[in-house]
């Protein structure tokens, strides 16, 4: 008889495995990448395919300076998921410069110097749009205006105005987060009747867009890819916070919750980077105060700050204050006293 | 409805449980050897009684239990004793271990049962014996005497016994078929234990997977104080802790023991085993096992004798070597893989895990760490096994303590659900022994500390007296010199000075008594640290020769535990020299057993360096030795000579002389015999 192998227990294992997690992540994000594709034409699709194919260079090359096996490592997907989470939250018809030092940025510099998928204390999507929105603020703001505001430029278009930038005009168009950000002068409602930006809730284009996300985190949840604490902890602290300062809409109002909960990045962030394992707390009491902390700084810096978005400000500052939170909420361990050094 | 709780995390692994209960229980029957070791428990192994050759008859004891921790070994069946010897058996760690070999002569011829008084009549003293005698140790796993374990302190009140018939871990069905077929034994034996423990209350705690086992014993225990409870099948509901969770809400403190919360547990197979021990005065020789997986054609449960080896009662089930590559004694969470077929089953052997490659792959490659989390929500210890693993790679100890690793019930729920395959438990228990070991040396540390400080202690206190005895001895002086100035004068000053002198004697013998005995104490401790020490070092060695000629790839790791072993047993040995000497050389010595300790110090040392160096370099150390021995005493005989000394002296050098100039040749033959291999 062949000899027995000699190996520890467990010896059976579960059904789900980190290349299957990150692949549902990016199965998730399809509908909300339709719904800008149809809101903001091809330019979003652009900016995906180039970005993936840049993440996976940049991927195998930090691999093989780190002398990994590369084939092993690319097949967890992690670059993907990189890649596409900030092709979705780049403004579409951006140059492939721009989108190519930012995930050059968010591979190598917040993943690989770090030491890879795991030890990233940032999370390289936001990083990498951080590093953009810092260095290049006028590129990073130009957003297109969605359908029905304007014309939607053609498939070849929207590949001229990556791949050779010069010679493509495009039209941007300030987003209903800037519009409520700079009136002064309006009631919320006169500023929603007035502005077609604003759509039927939030902005047009915008609001599908945080409800398509919406679905795919309902499904992620579902799929138990995470759980529920992080996400829900910033909603429901951004819409707290937007409604004790809603103010009635009046002209200084910051905007309803519901006007918050569709706007920008909001669920997109809620659901696909608040809930990014890697860089948020641990336990559950953990995940509860990030999520609700990244809700407070998304809320005040849309409204305080001088950043037409602030959800990857809010995640990176929090990734920040992840360990501190862990240190804090180590749960109770089994036959300990409550109270005693976590347990 | 009794309210159940819940504990925190636990998975839901498929189940597998139908194929191995599709058939009642079979016989094993008799195999021609039993190898049964004399360590099936957790504690003191057995001691043999038998000898090799004898026979021995069915249910006689042929080892007894060595002390309180410990339980005593009966022959499984009629035979004849062919060997008490190291054998391998089934442990984590693919030791060898001493068992007796019992070669089975077919007749099943038991020997003369005692009947046993009615239980009801016996004390709890009479009671524990019994259990104790009929070698009775959990089987569900552990192994812990299962006497020990009933025995409460005077005081201490049982609340609640529990019965363990949770049986959570994938594959395994012994306990449930036990519950489905014998019942009435399992209440018996409950009752005993009410006799014996005088519980609040009595719940046999069973998951709801198993209705047939549930309902059976419902029917069976309709009118006793006995509660069948059922509750969501949960792994790891089975675990001690969490079952007493699971029933009463409570948790054991961490360090501490079920009954810190009034609580017992008992598995279901020793219940069984303890009213065959009381009811029918039959000591535990057989068990139930369950033998399946894919590479088992009719996997089932078995009553298996113990000491069977593995691999016959797996040919029993239909077994096919050639689809099996690993075979796991206990369930696919906990169990470990056993180094051969061929080693033998014993008490806690509750279930052969024979799976096909596909049944149970090997597992990819481990990925990162993604910090999902979903580990610990796995953990029903409510840890953080990926913060865990984080600080056991980067060997952070104290932190490791910080996050309560040593709770950690190495359930393996939460390498069940990493989605990285990352071997998480693997970590935990190197870190734990690693731990522990560092603990030890800590340990030891500080007492040879305290033995130091001890020592400097009475050196100033010897140092003390010695000033005092001085003293005294001048005041002495000064008035037997006062005395003789004042002539006669003072009658009573002789007799004053006799009595100070008396004093001041006594008190320097009282210093060096009890020097003495701390002294021999410590040389006694010392002596016995150098002893243990170089026990070690021999299992050490003979496991590194044994990994060598397994081309095992432990060698490195068993080359450095003996190198270590040999580095401290060198220097138990110096701290023995260093006291000898010390003592030696200290003034008013008077302990009369010194050169004797010297010589023995000097000869274990000897030793050592001896067991240090290589065969070449034995022989030329021998050689040096002797040859240095040739010339002292060649010295000693020209000085003797030219001195004149005694005929009979001179004869007995020239002697030594003769004898040492053969050995010196000797030697020198047999180094350059080895110098040419
Ligand atoms: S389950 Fe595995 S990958 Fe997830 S946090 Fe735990 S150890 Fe890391
Ligand atoms: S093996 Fe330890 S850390 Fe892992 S789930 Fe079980 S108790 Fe928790």
């Amino acid at each position: 008889m062949a000899t027995l192998l000699r190996v520890t227990s467990p010896h059976a294992h579960g059904p789900v495995s980190t290349p299957k997690v990150m692949q549902k992540v990016l199965l998730a994000t399809v509908p909300g990448i339709i719904v800008l594709t149809h809101f903001f034409g091809f330019g979003t699709l652009v900016n995906l395919v180039w970005a993936c194919i840049v993440a996976l260079a940049c991927e195998a090359l930090a691999l093989w300076l780190r002398r990994r096996p590369i084939g092993f490592y690319l097949r967890d997907y992690s670059a993907l998921v990189t890649a596409t989470l900030l092709a979705i939250a780049l403004p579409p018809y951006a140059p492939w410069w721009l989108i190519a030092v930012g995930v050059a940025c968010a591979i190598l510099l917040a993943k690989h110097i770090y030491g890879g998928l795991g030890y990233n204390p940032f999370n390289p999507a936001m990083a990498g749009y951080v590093i953009l929105l810092i260095s290049f603020p006028l590129q990073m703001t130009a957003w297109a205006p969605p359908r029905g505001l304007g014309q939607l430029p053609s498939l070849v278009e929207a590949l001229q105005a990556c791949f050779w930038p010069a010679g493509f005009d495009g039209i941007t168009m300030a987003t209903p987060l800037d519009l409520m950000k700079q009136n002064n002068s309006l009631l919320v409602a006169d500023l929603y009747a007035q502005t077609p930006q604003f759509g039927r809730w939030a902005g047009l284009g915008w609001e599908w867009a945080n409800l398509a996300f919406l679905a795919g985190g309902i499904w992620l949840l579902y799929q138990r890819v995470f759980s529920w604490h992080a996400p829900l902890a910033m909603l429901a602290s951004l819409s707290l916070l937007a409604a004790i300062f809603y103010d009635g809409g009046s002209s200084a109002s910051g905007g309803s919750p519901l006007f918050h909960l569709l706007s920008g990045a909001t669920m997109f962030g809620a659901f696909f980077i608040v809930t990014d394992p890697v860089t948020s707390a641990v336990s559950v009491r953990g995940r509860l105060i990030y999520g609700a902390m990244v809700g407070v700084l998304v809320y005040t810096i849309r409204v305080r700050g001088n950043y037409p978005d602030a959800v990857a400000f809010a995640v990176l500052v929090m990734n920040f204050a992840a360990p501190f939170i862990d240190n804090y909420t180590q749960p109770r361990t089994y036959g300990h006293q409550p109270g005693k050094g976590g347990g | 409805m009794r309210k159940i709780f819940d504990f925190h995390g636990g998975i839901h692994p498929p189940e597998n449980k139908h194929q191995s209960l599709q058939r009642p229980i079979r016989d094993a029957g008799i195999p021609p050897r039993l190898v049964l070791p004399l360590s099936q428990h957790i504690g003191a192994p057995a001691s043999p009684v038998v000898a090799v050759g004898e026979r021995v008859l069915k249910g006689q004891l042929i080892a007894e239990a060595l002390g309180f921790v410990s339980v005593p070994v009966h022959a499984p069946t009629s035979g004849t004793i062919v060997a008490i010897e190291d054998r391998l058996v089934a442990h984590p760690s693919g030791l060898l271990a001493p068992c007796i070999v019992i070669a089975t002569d077919g007749l099943d011829e038991w020997t003369s049962l005692v009947a046993p008084p009615d239980y009801r009549d016996m004390t709890t003293r009479e009671l524990l014996a019994r259990i104790r005698d009929a070698g009775i140790a959990g089987m569900g796993g552990a192994g812990f005497p299962t006497a020990v374990k009933l025995t409460t302190k005077p005081g201490s009140a049982v609340a609640t016994l529990i019965i363990n018939g949770t049986e959570c871990e994938p594959y395994i069905t012994a306990d449930d078929i036990l519950m489905r077929e014998c019942p009435d034994r399992i209440v018996e034996g409950v009752n005993i234990l009410r006799q014996l423990l005088q519980p609040g209350e009595i719940l046999i705690g069973v998951e709801d997977n198993k209705p047939e086992a549930i309902a059976a014993l419902r029917a069976a225990a309709t009118g006793s104080a006995i509660e069948v409870v059922s509750f969501p099948t949960k792994y790891p509901s089975g675990g001690e802790k969490q079952l007493i969770e699971l029933l009463t809400g409570e948790q054991v403190p961490s360090g501490g023991l079920p009954l810190d919360v009034g609580v017992i547990c008992q598995n279901i197979g020793s219940v069984v085993a303890i009213a065959d021990a009381v009811v029918r005065g039959q000591p535990l020789i057989s068990r139930i096992t369950t033998v399946t997986g894919e590479a088992v054609a009719e996997p089932g449960n078995f009553s298996v004798l113990l000491g069977t080896p593995m691999n016959y009662l797996l040919a029993q089930a239909g077994y096919q070597p050639g689809r099996n590559r690993r075979l796991v004694m206990g369930g696919p969470m906990m169990g470990f893989t056993v180094p051969d077929a061929s080693v033998p089953i014993v008490k806690t052997t509750n279930c052969l895990l024979a799976p096909s490659e596909a049944e149970l792959p090997v597992p990819p490659p481990a990925q990162a760490c993604i910090r999902c989390g979903m580990c610990a929500q796995a953990c029903p210890a409510s840890l953080l096994p990926q913060q865990l693993f984080w600080f056991a790679q980067a060997r952070e100890f104290d932190k490791l303590e910080q996050h309560n690793l040593f709770d950690c019930i190495e359930c393996g729920a939460c390498s069940w659900a990493c989605p990285s395959n990352i071997p998480l438990v693997q970590y935990y228990r190197a870190s734990k022994a690693e731990i522990l070991q560092l603990r030890r040396e800590h340990a030891k540390a500080e007492q040879s500390r305290m033995r130091f400080e001890a020592r400097q202690a009475r050196i100033a206190q010897e140092e003390a007296a010695r000033e005092a005895k001085r003293a005294a001895r001048k005041l002495a002086a000064e008035q037997r010199a006062q005395t003789a100035a004042a002539g006669g004068e003072g009658v009573e000053d002789p007799i004053q000075a006799a009595i100070d002198r008396a004093k001041a004697k006594k008190a320097a013998q009282q210093v060096v008594a009890t020097r003495a005995t701390t002294e021999t104490g410590e040389r006694d401790k010392l002596e016995k640290a150098v002893v243990t020490t170089r026990a070690r070092l021999d299992t050490a060695s003979s496991k590194l020769e044994q990994a060598r000629a397994e081309g095992s790839d432990l060698v490195d790791a068993l080359q450095l535990g003996v190198d270590k072993t040999r580095a401290k047993l060198e220097a138990a040995e110096l701290a023995l020299q260093a006291f000898v000497d010390a003592g030696q050389t200290a003034p008013q010595q008077a302990v009369p057993t010194d050169a004797a300790s010297v010589a023995i110090a000097r000869a274990v040392a000897a030793r050592a360096a001896d067991a240090a160096l290589d065969p070449v370099e034995k022989a030329r150390a021998q050689l040096a030795g002797l040859e240095q021995r040739l010339a002292k005493t060649r010295a000693r005989l020209a000085a003797s000579r030219s001195k004149g000394e005694e005929e009979k002296i001179i004869g007995i050098l020239v002697s030594t002389e003769a004898a040492l100039e053969e050995k010196v040749s000797a030697a020198r033959a047999q180094l350059n015999g080895k110098g040419d291999t």
